[in-house]
């Protein structure tokens, strides 16, 4: 099977300075690919270079298949652009119009899925204002729209919450889910951690323009976890009994913490609490998360 | 659909809906407006002042000289045009990010760079054709005038606005619309004087005066390309009686005329060269 993404020591130089020192990296088909790492680590930079928006210093990559910018591949390609400014005097409508013209789709086809699309991201009673009146978070709507207009294989988002409410990131969220489903490919450039744990199915950590580790986001599951149980009429035969399973267990009035080897141990806790007549409110485990990880792999110090 | 149709009809609409057409229209009626006035003031007493026996070749000459001078103004303001509307397009997109969501697409570089040069090629002819001819109609209405050899200097104006747009459009796909502007109008203003050193020249018959005009028309063929057309466009008398902004003594060979399009097909040529090599 092609990567929908593969790179071999990508180099991009400005002047002196090097942007993206050797990116190397293989992005699957139809798996949601997170590129995480501190601001100016190269990321967007990578991205443009992926997209032939800026050309490569040296080094190899391909998208689908195709050497890098080939241009019957971009008619399978979504792209999403930081702080993207359009033509802001066209309206939703004509500009959604203007996009898939330029993707080649025929007017019927574009007809239809401009519908489909307004309709995904919210903005059909809004179909024919001006872009120039649309809120950061309407532009950042209708600019998702735009980059699956043609029903990529390949889509890149950088930074797609950027500027988004709450309601706006979930949408988005559902939208990335919705295109996994579909066996769409996401290349989501974010350095919202939460984002990234919520939505990738692996997660590469960029530092200076060189991959420094690539995560699956499922092994983080197995790793070790701290859990906090809120229960009533403990005992203290019941703590101590408790320590079979972990250790560091330490009790606040009705609040228990503990370091677990898994979570997998935590029905097994459950059903020895109930058993023994407590009454448990919550179990609630604290995975490693992906931003201690973050701190692990990149340091403290951020882009420095 | 072609991609450059989509682009130009984009870079059309565009003008249009940011009111760059109707700007234009509502000041040139204005302007057409105050020169129907001119010409009918000067049509109906410029017999009574001259001398007897004179009357028709004072009015055809004096017709002639306002003609040109409404055809000139209309030149300059479409060069002005052609520098205005491209110096901002190419640099303006690549500034905000425009670009980036177009030439992503299953698009050549190249077929931006045309579609906006064919909007504004249409744009120009179009804004030609309607002052122009509001011009050379309003004197053959007030004054029964025409002007000879009227379309192939239409042809000629309508080449020197083109040839302003694309060096215009060249600089702006490396360098800001500001330096842009002021690049090509430094240009066109050292055209200019080159031009009026020629015509000088010419008067004394100084030779190596006419070569520094001559060397600024190779520099930026614009000027060149206006007296060309005045030169076809202006009576007979008047290129034998004297010097005015309007005429043209020194004349620009047909050769000059060839070279100016060359002139225009390179500097095209070197925009998408630049623009497809660039960064974005």
């Amino acid at each position: 099977m092609t990567f929908a993404i593969e790179t071999n020591q990508l180099r991009k130089v400005f002047g002196d300075n090097a942007a993206v020192k050797s990116l190397t990296l293989q992005v699957q088909q139809g798996e949601v690919f997170g590129f995480l790492g501190p601001n100016g680590a190269g990321k967007t930079t990578s991205i443009k270079m992926l997209l032939s928006l800026i050309a490569p210093t040296s080094g190899k990559a391909s998208l689908l298949g195709a050497s890098l910018g080939d241009r019957t591949v971009r008619a399978r390609i979504g792209f999403l652009p930081e702080h993207f400014r359009f033509h802001d005097w066209l309206s939703a409508d004509e500009f959604l119009t203007l996009h898939g013209q330029l993707y080649g789709m025929t007017p019927k086809e574009l007809r239809q899925r401009i519908n489909e699309l307004l309709e995904m991201v919210g903005l059909t009673p809004f179909r024919n204002k001006q872009l120039r009146t649309f809120s950061k978070g309407m532009m950042q709507r209708i600019g998702l729209a735009q980059a699956l207009l043609n029903k990529p294989d390949l889509v890149f988002l950088d930074e797609p919450t950027s500027g988004l409410d709450p309601v706006g990131r979930r949408l988005v969220r559902d939208i990335i889910h919705d295109l996994r489903r579909r066996g769409t490919c996401v290349f989501l450039n974010s350095h919202l951690l939460s984002e990234i744990e919520v939505t990738c199915d692996r997660v590469a950590f960029i530092k200076h323009g060189e991959v420094i580790r690539v995560v699956e986001l499922k092994t983080l599951e197995d790793v070790k976890a701290s859990v906090t149980i809120r229960a009533k009429g403990l005992t203290p035969e019941m703590i101590n009994g408790l320590s079979q399973w972990g250790q560091d267990v330490r009790v606040d009035d009705e609040h228990v913490s503990m370091a677990v080897a898994n979570e997998m141990v935590l029905p097994e806790i459950t059903r020895y609490l109930v058993a023994q007549g407590a009454d448990v409110f919550a179990v609630t485990p604290q995975r490693l998360s992906l931003e201690e990880l973050f701190i692990q792999v990149l340091g403290t110090d951020g882009s420095l | 659909m072609n991609p450059t149709f989509i682009i130009a009809r984009l870079t059309f609409r565009e003008a249009v809906r940011r009111r760059i057409v109707l700007t234009a229209l509502i000041l040139g009626a204005s302007f057409l407006i105050i020169f129907s006035i001119g010409i009918h003031l000067v049509a109906g007493q410029i017999s009574q002042v001259s001398p007897r026996g004179y009357a028709s070749i004072a009015q055809s000459e004096g017709i002639n000289f306002l003609l040109l001078a409404g055809l000139y103004t209309i030149t300059f303001l479409s060069v002005a045009m052609g520098a205005l509307i491209s110096a901002d397009t190419l640099a303006g997109e690549i500034n905000s990010g425009t670009i980036q969501s177009v030439v992503t697409k299953p698009v050549r570089r190249a077929d931006v760079v045309l579609g906006k040069w064919l909007g504004f090629a249409g744009l120009l002819a179009i804004y030609i054709l309607l002052m122009a001819g509001g011009v050379v109609i309003s004197v053959k209405l007030q004054a029964n005038y025409m002007a000879p050899n009227l379309i192939r200097g239409f042809g000629l104006i309508y080449l020197e606005s083109l040839t302003m747009m694309t060096v215009a459009l060249m600089l702006s796909s490396r360098f800001s619309a500001l330096a842009t502007g002021g690049a090509v109008f430094g240009l066109y203003g050292l055209a200019f004087i080159g031009g009026w050193v020629e015509q000088f020249g010419s008067f004394i018959q100084s030779q190596t005066t006419v070569y520094i005009g001559i060397i600024s028309s190779l520099i930026f063929p614009c000027e060149a390309i206006w007296r060309r057309a005045a030169y076809e466009m202006q009576s007979p008398l008047s290129g034998v009686l004297g010097m005015s902004p309007f005429s043209a003594i020194s004349v620009p060979s047909a050769l000059m005329i060839v070279y100016a399009i060359i002139y225009a097909l390179v500097a095209l040529a070197l925009t998408f060269s630049i623009f497809s090599h660039r960064d974005l």
